[in-house]
């Protein structure tokens, strides 16, 4: 069985041309990143805005969770059975595919952008105020710097849960990794079902340690602990002396 | 110069914060509020800089009338120190002292080498201007809140109660500090404490605020302390206050020449220094160590730090009484040691020689006020 999806990834020609993994990766990629950027378009300011005012927390947790709880699935036939009389002939499955991997990310991205926000130290952010910071410039000099680590982590997630549920734009004859599982499943080939399983695997993983890398880098040391310097020690606590005889 | 007429400060539900208050904080002077939770003193204090805006009232900063200029802009001239530091935790201390200058749009290099030279002013090394926040200690990030509070040479600084979240050593040292630079920058200070022993400490003038935001008393501390002017005031200010009033009476002691030990002179030579039994030994500047017991030290032995009584506190001969009340009363040898400005020994005195001082000079105010 396992070595029979080896053999099936190793197969040069299964990596080649329109139906090739090649192909099928880069679909994956385009749809999953897509998404992710109105997902970046819609998250990201709504939770910024949230997290500096303080507005609308309560409501819009509520929203973003009851979309987490709207079945994928379910809501992509739903959207192509439903809309495509009124879509335009390229996006009668696209549209519905991007629209609901949207709705997926989405939740993760807004409530660690305004928690991140929220939760950036109250002294902070009032002496930012108090020495003449706008409010534009507390929200990207302070607010979001230090908001970052919880920011891209639900970048992170919303990527993966994205990437890993991007595979359902085949059921509605797209492509993408998912077109083999799906064909494979119903051609009983089950090197090339496991295969594509393996493979969005692997997208995963690969992509999730692009954002680990790109957090350690814009992220500032000051905030994760990573210092140049040895850490405070003996030499920092010094020049602390009283009188007496 | 800050001026508050009739600020009131009145929340939509009703509290009133701030209550018609009307002070003067005169220019190049610290002006301290204190009082107890909710009296309105942080309160009064953000109004200055607009954090919070006074529901009526004018607050004039020198002639100008804060509530028509832009609020950013006020701010960016006032310094601002408060509790936590609130240092930025994603900055470099240096980066952190730089804001101000930064936000006004000055050049980036010498804005930093200006908040070095801060940090040294504000005794920190300059080594540490390549770390973060979270690498410093509490006392440590709060003098980097108040570099960078200076980082623009504001006339006006506001300190909400800026020394109050670090260990009774250090906030002393602080306050010491403090002091030393107020001494040199000669800034326009409100600060705000709940402590009345810092209040008294460091204020030229000392604002006592009752609940409900009205103003009890404003005085000097030792007005405050030797005559409150009502029951609010006496309470607040507590108890030892005629002892602790004695802190601002400085008077001329004539201090007896004390005969000093050194480490490693024989029990001989401390039995000849000694008087009542103890004898003070000095270091080669005659910087007093410590007193050693003359009985303490056997035949032949040599005085050793060990051996050193270190109980007694030191009185700069400058300074006030009740410094050198406090040496006679802590030594063990019950005489009070006197210092110079270089810590090297003037002599010593005996609590009643210090009391009959106080007393002759009290006296002699009473006399006058009668006369």
């Amino acid at each position: 069985m396992i070595s029979s999806v080896f053999s099936w990834l190793g197969d040069g020609a299964n990596w080649s041309g329109p139906d090739g993994i090649t192909h099928r990766l880069v679909q994956h990629l385009e749809y999953s990143f897509g998404a992710l950027v109105f997902v970046l378009i819609i998250g990201i300011p709504l939770g910024l805005y949230i997290g500096h005012t303080g507005k609308g927390g309560v409501a819009i947790a509520g929203v973003a969770n009851a979309l987490r709880a709207l079945p994928t699935f379910g809501l992509l036939l739903y959207l192509v059975i439903a809309y495509s009389g009124n879509l335009p002939t390229d996006w009668i499955y696209l549209g519905p595919a991007l629209f609901v991997l949207v709705v997926l990310g989405v939740p993760a991205v807004l409530s660690n952008t305004y928690a991140g926000v929220q939760n950036v130290d109250p002294a902070a952010r009032d002496a930012a105020r108090g020495m003449g910071m706008t409010g534009m410039q507390v929200l990207w000099r302070v607010e979001v710097p230090n908001a970052l680590p919880l920011i891209i982590s639900g970048i992170r997630s919303s990527l993966l849960q994205i990437v890993a549920t991007a595979t359902i734009a085949a059921y509605v004859t797209l492509g993408g990794l998912g077109r083999f599982m799906i064909d494979g499943l119903s051609q009983r080939d089950y090197a090339q079902m496991a295969g594509g399983a393996v493979l969005v695997g692997l997208l995963a993983v690969a992509l999730d340690l692009v954002m680990a890398v790109i957090q350690r880098y814009v992220v500032s040391r000051g905030i994760t602990g990573r210092y140049a310097l040895p850490a405070a020690s003996a030499d920092v606590v010094a020049a602390e002396s009283s009188v007496s005889v | 110069m800050i001026k508050f007429e009739s600020v009131v400060k009145k929340y939509p539900d009703g509290t009133v914060a701030v209550n018609g208050l009307d002070l003067v904080a005169p220019s190049g002077k610290i002006t301290v509020f204190v009082g107890p939770s909710g009296c309105g003193k942080t309160t009064s204090l953000r109004m200055i800089n607009r954090m919070i805006e006074p529901t009526s009232g004018t607050i004039w900063l020198d002639d100008q009338d804060t509530g028509k200029v832009d609020a950013s802009t006020l701010r960016r001239g006032i310094g601002y120190v408060i509790q936590h530091a609130g240092l930025f935790p994603h900055r470099t201390i240096v980066d952190n002292v730089a804001t101000v200058p930064l936000l006004l749009g000055r050049d980036k290099k010498k804005a930093r080498s200006q908040a070095i030279e801060l940090m040294e002013r504000v005794g920190l090394p300059a080594s540490f201007a390549k770390r973060y926040p979270a690498q410093l200690s509490g006392g440590q990030q709060q003098r980097v809140g108040v570099a960078r509070a200076l980082a623009a040479d504001p006339p006006v600084m506001l300190m909400d109660e800026p020394f109050s979240a670090v260990d009774p050593v250090v906030r002393a040292e602080l306050q010491d500090e403090f002091l030393r630079l107020q001494s040199e920058l000669g800034k326009t200070i409100i600060f705000v404490t709940h402590d009345i022993d810092e209040a008294v400490k460091l204020g030229d003038q000392v604002a006592v605020l009752k609940v409900g935001g009205t103003l009890a008393q404003l005085a000097s501390p030792a007005t405050l302390l030797t005559d409150p002017v009502d029951d609010f005031v006496a309470g607040f200010v507590g108890r030892d206050r005629g002892y602790r009033a004695l802190g601002f009476e400085s008077g001329q002691l004539d201090p007896d020449t004390e005969q000093t030990v050194k480490l490693g002179d024989d029990a001989a030579a401390v039995g000849r220094a000694a008087r009542d039994g103890w004898s003070l030994a000095v270091d080669d500047a005659r910087r007093p160590l410590g007193w050693v017991r003359a009985a303490a030290l056997a035949e032949g032995k040599q005085v050793t730090p060990e051996l050193l009584h270190r109980g007694g506190t030191l009185a700069p001969v400058s300074g006030s009484l009740r410094g050198a009340l406090d040496a006679a009363l802590s030594s063990p040898a019950g005489r009070g040691v006197l210092i110079d400005d270089n810590g090297a020994l003037v002599g010593t005195v005996t609590a009643s020689e210090v009391v009959q001082r106080i007393e002759s000079q009290l006296a002699g105010r009473r006399n006058g006020s009668d006369g």
